[in-house]
């Protein structure tokens, strides 16, 4: 391969990461500035910072294709999910500022803003070494973020879980990136594509099972979920909502990649890897939601079941899977989000995130009681709204691709879904609680977070169009 | 015809349940209103459909066609044949007379009413959507309001097992019928859900033996057949008023009407090959649920039963696979719609009033609501296919359907003979109902009971005028069914 010199343009076209990067240090600065009543307002600092960010990726015609050298691979997928990075940023950022348990301050945005960072550059990495940074980026940003209300016993131990299962799965990863290497001799995606047709079968496929441990564990599939459900219940709120839509997302794109990119030569292997791991995430995580009595447990199996819908995609191995599977992630991000928000209203108010503590919540107020069925439904796959349609996509691609059997697991999981989704609708709509009479206000920046989500949920459920043949054509590239 | 007559039909409701949303908290009755409003504009347009479609053009009219998601070829195109039409104001009418008869809600009226009507929206988009993936997304869109409206206004003691095991159960059914019409989709090769295109298109026998089953009996459980009926009588014993009059008059249509549309229209050799077999289960409907109503107790149950046995009836009518038994088939879904919503109406006024519904425990009530009486007593001479109701209209056709079927299976004329002595049992229990109800002495404690309330005698009359006049001049409503039956059979090349 061999480097090829330095060209000015490669620095545009990772743009959307160098501002990130100089946002991150813009608001690590005013967090200096601030006196300390008034750090809340960071916040908005991110939040606004971010937008700015997402405006530049979608509007300005940045270069494609690959750069330094082939280390990064920008195209279109790769453009998909920075705006999923970009729109959950945004939406987790102002949800912060409503989270009253939390400190607010420049350290906590600025590794929120770091690990959006390490996940926009996961997007794009195509060289075994980018992607390995990249992910460390990503995920150290993340175990402290988990942690960040030491004075609560919960966090720091969700924090250190976290980071012990991260650590062990980066590990595995790494030794077989090692494999990989000693393959191909290089890091690059093609080069290391092209060596592994020729490797003997079962150390090829070896190497690839240890690679998928570290993807696996960023979107928690099934094994590699056991930390999904402490951590996402000791962490706070908003940290827990990033972690279900951003971390997943990045692991799903840099699975995606690789699955096309890396491993062409194991398709006929990893299609039935991957229909089994699906049929058990899905199956495994909405069983063991029906039993949860805390609301982020139950939110976090409900993520792990997600996340088995979304590995549908990548086993129909077609343009349509990609497409779909993508098109699911960027409604997931907007209704899993909204879940948490109310979630962080009502442990605000309650001090509890029980299930139980949701009572009354429609007679207190309606708006959030609205707000919660609405991402609940999106999220059990009821019409008109945008789960439901991501859904479909997702069934109609692993229909088209043969996948009948998976089709009919993926069916009946929807169906255990909606019960565990429907009981929580339940409790918040019928159940009468001795506090229904007071009005609950919900802050500016949440009202802002589920109105956008909500009218997000709608349009994506009934003007699903614009945005499908967007993530369409971006998928084109790959097939 | 370029007013947009069925977006009118559909989307009105769904403003009017905005605009009440947006309602301050505390409104007692401007929610009324405004879902009446909805509910009656939808019901002017109808009735306008109705008298301006054009009976002897036939095949789809009033269509309109806007791409939705052209990637994968499914766009918003709506229309109606002459059965569509009698469906969509069939689900007008009792819409309409649903907001009326719930005008007393006094707990949440703002989200029970919204609700309401976006029930009525999902079934509008059901009956006149020719586009199967939206035909889809509005058929499950009826799922969410019912769960919602059975779990907070229903019977508290059953309420919550009603809604979680009737909406599993329908959201089982809808989604193995997905399945199927997916598997159609990408067989087809045409990369369309518009089903008049996919209904030109031959699938091999294989495919259609294959799929039919699936989607009839996935759409089929909507439409209660035995043995997926379990959720419908303990659904609508659990459910208010309105949902159990809506649910049972226009929702249970909807599952035949969508099971007849997708899997006898696009796969009519499945149907051919099927139908022989299934419609023992038909029979077992009608056979069963008779047998049920004649020793229940439970006033609401007796008429979910009711229904149960009718949709038998109706899904029968289709088995006949001929123009009379399509005909009736949908003379009686009409006809059943109405004679279901009027019975569970007035099996509300009667429990809202004493809160019993154990029969034997009433008695005398005509003293105290005789036009609920009267209303019960049309809906259930009508129910038993008593000469001049439109029901009779029905089941004549539908038996008369099954009798020429004989060449499909020797045994159809023994199915219509079975169903008739079913019709013997309806009489039975519907009379033994109104007896213990209605007859008799008044008990004391229902001395004093309010009386009908003039909106509820305006649902009872709106209710019986199309069941009796449709009865006495069978003209009024036939050449509309079949016209659409014609149009439909016209493209099946006379199956």
């Amino acid at each position: 391969m061999g480097f090829t010199a330095f060209n000015p343009t490669w620095l545009l076209s990772i743009l959307p990461e160098l501002l990130l990067l100089a946002l991150a240090i813009v608001v690590l600065g005013v967090d200096l500035a601030l006196p300390a009543e008034r750090k809340r307002t960071l916040g908005l600092w991110t939040a606004a910072g971010l937008i700015v960010v997402l405006l530049v990726t979608l509007l300005v015609p940045l270069p494609q294709g690959p750069a330094f050298g082939g280390v990064v691979q920008i195209d279109g997928i790769a453009g998909v999910f920075r705006v999923i990075f970009l729109l959950g940023g945004i939406l987790v950022a102002l949800m912060s500022m409503d989270f009253q348990p939390l400190r607010q301050d420049g350290p906590y945005y600025g590794l929120l803003l770091f690990s959006l960072l390490g996940m926009s550059l996961m997007a794009i990495a195509e060289n075994l070494v980018m992607l390995y940074v990249a992910m460390e980026l990503t995920g150290i940003s993340a175990y402290v973020l988990v942690g960040y209300m030491r004075e609560t016993p919960q966090s720091a131990e969700a924090g250190l879980k976290y980071f012990l299962f991260g650590a062990f799965s980066s590990a595995v990863m790494l030794y077989g990136f090692s494999w990989l290497y000693a393959f191909a001799g290089g890091t690059g995606y093609a080069q290391v594509a092209s060596a592994i047709g020729f490797v003997r079968f079962p150390l090829a496929v070896l190497a690839f099972l240890m690679v998928l441990v570290g993807f696996g564990f960023k979107v928690a599939m099934v094994p590699m979920h056991f930390w999904a459900p402490d951590v996402y219940q000791g962490a706070p709120t908003p940290i827990t909502a990033f972690l279900s839509v951003g971390s997943k997302a990045a692991g799903f794109a840099v699975l995606l990649r690789a699955l096309q990119f890396l491993f062409p030569a194991l398709e006929m292997t990893w299609v039935v890897l991957l229909v089994a791991i699906s049929m058990v995430t899905m199956t495994l995580g909405n069983t063991f939601a029906v039993w949860q009595k805390n609301i982020k447990r139950l939110l976090a199996y409900s993520s792990i079941a997600q996340a088995g819908y979304v590995l549908i995609g990548g086993a129909a191995a077609s343009q349509m899977g990609v497409a779909s599977a993508a098109f699911y992630l960027i409604v997931y991000t907007v209704m899993n989000i909204a879940a948490f928000a109310v979630v962080v209203q009502v442990s605000n108010l309650t001090g509890s995130e029980e299930i139980e503590g949701f009572s009354g919540l429609a007679r207190r107020s309606s708006f959030l009681g609205w707000s919660l069925m609405l991402a609940l439904f999106s999220l059990g796959g009821v019409p008109p709204f945008g789960g439901f349609v991501g859904k479909l996509l997702i069934f109609a691609s692993a229909i088209q691709s043969g996948l009948i059997a998976l089709t009919v697991v993926g069916v009946i999981n929807v169906i255990i879904g909606l019960y565990y989704y429907l009981n929580v609708v339940k409790v918040v709509f019928e159940r009468r609680s001795e506090q229904e009479q007071e009005p609950l206000e919900v802050p500016a920046p949440s009202k802002w977070v589920l109105g956008i989500t909500m009218a997000a949920i709608v349009l994506l459920g009934i003007l699903a169009y614009p945005v499908y043949q967007w993530v369409w054509q971006a998928s084109a590239g790959w097939f | 015809m370029n007013f947009p007559f069925l977006s009118v039909i559909i989307f009105a409701p769904v403003i009017a349940a905005v605009l009440i949303l947006l309602l301050p908290k505390d409104r007692q009755t401007e929610p009324k209103v405004l879902a009446a409003a909805g509910a009656f504009i939808s019901l002017f347009m109808a009735v306008w459909v109705f008298l301006a479609y054009d009976r002897a053009l036939g095949g789809y009219q009033f269509v309109e066609q806007v791409p939705w998601l052209p990637v994968i070829g499914s766009s918003y195109y709506v229309g109606v044949n002459g059965m569509g039409v009698m469906l969509v104001l069939l689900n007008a009418l009792l819409l309409f007379c649903a907001v009326l008869i719930s005008w007393h809600i006094e707990e949440r009226p703002r989200e029970f009413f919204a609700l309401l009507l976006l029930m009525g929206v999902g079934v509008f988009g059901a009956f006149t959507l020719l586009d199967l993936l939206l035909l889809v997304l509005f058929y499950e869109l009826v799922l969410f309001p019912i769960y919602l409206l059975i779990v907070n206004w229903g019977w508290k003691p059953l309420r919550e097992y009603g809604a979680m095991k009737l909406t599993l159960y329908l959201l089982l059914g809808s989604l193995v019928a997905v399945v199927g019409i997916l598997a159609i989709y990408f067989t087809s090769g045409l990369r369309t859900f518009d089903m008049v295109a996919l209904g030109g298109v031959k699938f091999s026998p294989e495919f259609q033996r294959t799929w039919f089953l699936p989607i009839f009996v996935g759409f089929g459980v909507l439409a209660s057949l035995w043995p997926f009926y379990s959720w419908s009588p303990d659904g609508y014993a659990a459910a208010p008023t309105a949902v159990s009059m809506l649910h049972a008059g226009v929702l249970k249509n909807v599952g035949a009407f969508t099971a007849f549309r997708v899997a006898v229209l696009l796969l009519p050799e499945g149907a051919k090959f099927w139908m022989p077999y299934i419609v023992f289960l038909m029979v077992m409907n009608v056979v069963y649920a008779t047998f049920i109503a004649l020793v229940h107790t439970d006033f609401k149950y007796i008429i979910g039963f009711a229904s149960v046995a009718h949709l038998g009836v109706v899904l029968m009518g289709f088995a006949a696979m001929n123009e009379l038994g399509w005909s009736g088939a949908v003379t009686m879904m009409f006809a059943h719609g109405i004679i279901a919503a009027m019975s569970f109406a007035i099996v509300g006024m009667v429990y809202d009033r004493t809160h019993i519904r154990e029969i034997k425990e009433l008695g005398g009530i005509i003293r105290r609501l005789a036009p609920a009486a009267l209303g019960f007593a049309i809906a259930g001479f009508a129910s038993m296919g008593m000469p001049g109701f439109l029901a009779f209209v029905a089941e004549v056709q539908v038996f008369l359907g099954l009798w020429k079927a004989a060449s499909l299976a020797p045994w159809y004329p023994a199915i219509a003979i079975i169903s008739v002595l079913g019709i013997i049992g309806t009489a039975a229990y519907m009379l033994r109902a109104f007896q213990y109800v209605f007859m008799g002495e008044l008990k004391p404690q229902f001395a004093d009971i309010p009386p009908v309330g003039p909106l509820d005698k305006v649902a009872i009359a709106l209710m019986s005028l199309p069941l009796i006049a449709g009865g006495i001049y069978p003209l009024l409503v036939l050449p509309v069914i079949q016209s659409g039956v014609q149009s439909v059979l016209a493209v099946l090349g006379g199956a």
